[in-house]
């Protein structure tokens, strides 16, 4: 399929393997300031399947497309050095707080003014763990949409795709336009290239090029920009976003409190885990 | 009108294990609102599938029967659940957390407008006051989950948009006939009314489904690494131990994810909810995704280096050691003393 256009949507998540305390905010929702930032895993799958056939056929090209804060440029580099051709950050005040629903209105505008031909994203996001944009952004484009891939190639004009499901694996074969979701088990993503990385280094965003000093920028040649959209570029009606386009509401958070139980305590001395053995019998737990 | 909704899913031809799990909790919730509990199956060949959903307390069936919904298909399944969803209004409409309802429940949702919320682990009926407009809502949907790390516990609510959408694992909840001589109406659903011929440009080409190998659901005793078993040598241990015991090894998701076991023995909230009498929880350190899929045990031991695991808090026994270093020794005893 020589000349299509691929978007790959991409999401900056907190490392949900490094959560502190302060996590949340009084609102229920993510203090994403306070946590490392990193490129959701299958985000880079769904990065690696498009880098696959940009290879394979002639004149493909990738975009990556985020949505969330102007920090989130960071993934969109970090794409543009494994190979990806260019980057869209939307990003807005208005789009805080949105839920997938609302996450999904926003970004199927972005595509739809990117107008590509495929769209291919992660399964979820690791710190939700809902997957629930992909499957929303197709419907909202109206198109057909394809989850858990794992592999995929062209036959003709339609993709043959392979889903890895619960119990068992699947093998469809859709037309374009579509919206794919990869998963987890697909091939990891390449690594960054040492040529793209001096090529992107300096790619900046409008809103980060004003907070870097002047001196900073003069010396960061080539200075590449890297598209950033607001609710006006994609014409979004800011009632269907943030907090008051989303359907669901958070009630209330509750901090767990675990109950204890009395527990006893043992060590790993072989007389406490004899006596532990022998009061398990003779209680009928095991045996 | 606005009834509580199930949406059914078929596994080998019967109707899956998940679906009954939330037609018993559809029921319990049906009986709060005082409305009725419906359910919705789609597939071919269906004749009689209803008898086997009735026992549930299920007042009605809706059966798509057509050929073109053998087997799932995101598009010809949204038209025709989203049809009969406009045309019967329900309040709540829930769904299995499966591979087929997490990818069918997000495409209903956003085609009605409603909010969906993932791998819920209680759902409850309750009311929400909002001070600002001085508004009482009755009887909302609580969808309730463990969210972000873990450090909370999130209800989530949809005070304003029809139906309240919530997605559940296999497990979570208890299955429950309310009466086998329960009899409700079935209703048949035009299929061909509607899907229009563009749902059908997804063909599947190939299925290879697997019969279920493992069933860490229905085992009395269960042998579960985490991380902290630290390599998938060590996780050898787990699996003499569970032979030995005559129990299944499970997993947390932090193994999982490190290769140490498959998918299909993760324990938690993205993975299975198991009850067994026994639950050893090795190099676990407890968080409550975890901790919500199996803090139902009867007795739980957790093994950990560190002694101030949170699994320690809800653990009958707590042994403060290497998973290398006691295990086998709680295989040594076993074998030295059961007879």
């Amino acid at each position: 399929m020589n000349g299509i256009k691929i978007v790959v949507l991409a999401k900056q998540v907190p490392d949900t393997r490094n959560v502190g305390p302060d996590a949340m905010k009084a609102d229920g929702t993510v203090n994403r300031s306070v946590l490392p930032a990193i490129f959701n895993p299958e985000d880079l799958n769904a990065l690696e399947q498009a880098l696959r056939i940009k290879e394979q056929y002639e004149g493909v090209t990738v975009t990556l497309l985020t949505m969330g804060p102007v920090r989130a440029a960071e993934i969109i580099r970090e794409g543009l050095y494994r190979g990806a051709d260019d980057g869209v950050l939307l990003t807005d005040r208005a789009f805080a707080g949105s839920d997938t629903l609302a996450t999904s209105y926003a970004l199927a505008l972005a595509v739809r003014r990117l107008a590509p031909d495929l769209v291919i994203g992660g399964r979820q996001a690791i710190d939700g763990d809902t997957a629930q944009v992909g499957p929303q952004v197709a419907e909202k484009l109206g198109w057909p949409q394809v989850t858990y891939a794992e592999e995929m190639h062209f036959e003709g004009e339609r993709l043959i795709i392979r889903r890895r499901l619960e119990r068992g694996v699947e093998t469809v074969s859709a037309p374009l336009p579509m919206v794919v979701t990869v998963n987890g088990t697909a091939p990891a993503c390449r690594y960054r290239n040492a040529r793209l990385v001096m090529k992107y280094k300096y790619a900046r965003t409008d809103t980060e090029l004003q907070a870097e000093s002047a001196d900073y920028i003069a010396a960061s040649r080539p200075l590449m920009k890297i598209t950033e959209w607001g609710v006006d570029a994609i014409g979004a009606d800011t009632e269907q976003l943030g907090l008051s386009g989303s359907p669901t509401k958070v009630k209330e958070i509750e901090n767990v409190i675990l109950q204890s139980k009395e527990s006893r305590r043992l060590t790993s001395a072989d007389k406490d885990i004899e006596s532990l053995v022998r009061e398990l019998l003779e209680n009928h737990t095991i045996g | 009108m606005n009834n509580l909704f199930v949406f059914c899913e078929l596994d080998e031809g019967r109707p899956a294990d998940v679906s009954l799990e939330l037609l018993t909790r559809g029921r319990s919730l049906a009986n709060t609102l005082g409305c009725r509990l419906e359910a919705v199956i789609l597939g071919s060949g269906l004749d009689g599938i209803e008898n086997e959903l009735y026992p549930y307390g299920v007042d009605v069936v809706h059966v798509g029967d057509d050929p073109v919904l053998e087997h799932y298909r995101t598009m010809p399944y949204t038209s025709v659940i989203t049809g009969l969803f406009r045309q019967e209004q329900p309040q709540i409409a829930l769904m299995g957390a499966t591979s087929t309802g997490r990818d069918l429940g997000p495409r209903v949702s956003s085609a009605l407008h409603s909010g969906l919320t993932a791998d819920c682990t209680s759902l409850e009926i309750g009311d929400h006051y909002v001070k600002k407009t001085d508004t009482t809502y009755k009887n909302l949907l609580y969808q309730i989950r463990p969210a972000f790390g873990g450090n909370i516990i999130a209800t989530i609510i949809n005070p304003d948009h029809r139906p309240q959408m919530a997605t559940v694992r296999e497990g979570v909840m208890k299955r429950e006939t309310v009466n086998k001589n329960y009899r409700g109406e079935l209703k048949k659903i035009d299929v061909a009314a509607f899907i229009r011929p563009e749902d059908l440009a997804v063909e599947i080409i190939e299925r290879h489904m697997e019969a279920r190998k493992v069933d860490i659901k229905s085992a009395q005793i269960i042998v579960s690494g985490g991380y902290g078993v630290g390599s998938k040598e060590n996780f050898a241990l787990l699996y003499e131990l569970a032979s030995v015991l005559g129990g299944e090894v499970a997993a947390s998701r932090a193994a999982v994810d490190a290769g140490y076991a498959g998918h299909e023995r993760q324990v938690g909230q993205t993975g299975v909810t198991v009850r067994p009498k026994l639950y050893i929880a090795c190099g676990i350190s407890g968080q409550i995704q975890h901790t919500a899929g199996m803090n139902q045990s009867g007795k739980i031991i957790a093994i950990n280096n560190d002694p101030m695991a949170p699994i320690n808090s809800i653990a009958d026994y707590v042994i403060t050691g290497d998973v290398a270093e006691v295990v086998p020794k709680l295989i040594k005893y076993y074998k030295a003393n059961a007879r």
